[in-house]
């Protein structure tokens, strides 16, 4: 097989900017989070119910669960292509992050809603 | 005055070692030798097997860029003075030594070429030439300065991972220089070319680059600058 290299994928600039823009929502749902956990200081399961009561909070919780997904996949994404080179293990790999992380937002929907 | 100095230098001949090993050296300098490349040659006076490659000797030429104790650099505008004993010189990390400090750059001016390093233009060429106004040709300050030594490139471990598809930080600055220079045609294309997982966003701006630059220039700032142009033609 002729051994060569091949580039030219055209993306990279929206992923770059998507991990910016979710790295801003998680620091100010961390921020606002914290503050509530200080402020109200939540004892038991029920306290912990309570706050997550409000569709408000609900929504902000599922967008930054939202925003951890697509920024934690842009980054394993980044560590595979730096350091997984076998193309077929690079695929499966991304593939079980994608699986795993999808699963985790949906449970976090379940949580949440359910 | 004379000053003994120590040195381990890495030592590989292919055609000759099975491996590459660290050999010591001590050398008496001269009060004349300033900097690193004085006393290389010394060591060169003693030992001629010793390979290096060496031209201007004032740091333009860019040609005598090594790993000086951990750092990448220029020999001949290192100063002796200063340099923590025994001076540990090795090749410039990540290319394919040829012999003893001198690297195969091969790669890194593929990656160089292949972003177009120059002016192109579409538009009938003007009866006496393509005109620039002082505030544009301010923004080719610190762009333009590069001497093509690859320490930067060979300090960054995207380059290392990836020095046949990752452009690395040089060939970037590069890119960038023609980018911002309004007299190029080429914009689209140019930035078409770097828009890919590879060639540029395995940058993840650690900033090594522009901590070992000699010529002091930031090829950090270049690649956020081609990052600002992308988002700017998208929204």
């Amino acid at each position: 097989m002729v051994k060569r290299i091949v580039v030219g994928a055209h993306y990279g600039l929206r992923d770059w900017l998507v991990q910016r823009v979710t790295a801003v929502i998680m620091a100010l749902y961390a921020v606002l989070a914290l503050t509530w956990v200080l402020i109200e200081r939540p004892a038991d399961a029920s306290a912990w119910q309570h706050g997550l009561h409000g569709r408000g909070v609900r929504i902000a919780t599922f967008l930054f669960v939202l925003s951890l997904a697509w920024h934690a996949w842009i980054g394993l994404r980044d560590i595979f292509m730096d350091y997984i080179k076998p193309v077929g293990v690079r695929l499966a790999c991304e593939v079980l992050v994608i699986v795993a992380l999808l699963a985790q937002v949906l449970w976090a929907a379940e949580i949440l809603w359910g | 005055m004379k000053k003994v100095m120590k040195f381990s230098i890495y030592r590989y001949n292919p055609e000759k070692d099975s491996k590459p090993y660290m050999q010591d050296y001590e050398v008496a300098l001269q009060p004349t030798d300033r900097m690193l490349l004085d006393a290389i040659l010394r060591i060169k006076a003693l030992d001629d097997s010793l390979g290096l490659r060496k031209s201007c000797r004032e740091g333009v030429c860019g040609s005598d860029g090594m790993n000086i104790n951990g750092r990448n650099g220029l020999a001949c505008i290192t100063p002796i003075e200063g340099l923590k004993e025994p001076v540990v010189l090795r090749p410039l990390p990540g290319l394919p030594v040829i012999r003893d400090l001198i690297v195969d750059m091969g790669q890194f001016f593929k990656q160089y070429h292949s972003v177009k390093p120059y002016l192109v233009t579409h538009s009938p060429t003007p009866q006496k030439e393509r005109r620039q106004s002082p505030e544009d040709r301010e923004e080719l300050n610190g762009l333009y300065e590069c001497i093509l030594c690859a320490c930067c490139s060979t300090a960054c471990p995207s380059f290392w991972w990836n020095p046949d598809k990752f452009l690395g930080p040089a060939a970037l600055l590069q890119a960038y220089r023609f980018i911002a220079d309004t007299r190029d045609e080429l914009t689209r294309e140019r930035l078409d070319d770097l828009e890919d997982p590879y060639r540029l966003f395995r940058c993840h701006t650690i900033m090594s680059c522009a901590e070992v630059c000699p010529k002091g220039l930031n090829p950090t700032a270049a690649i956020g600058k081609i990052k600002a142009e992308m988002v700017k033609r998208m929204v």
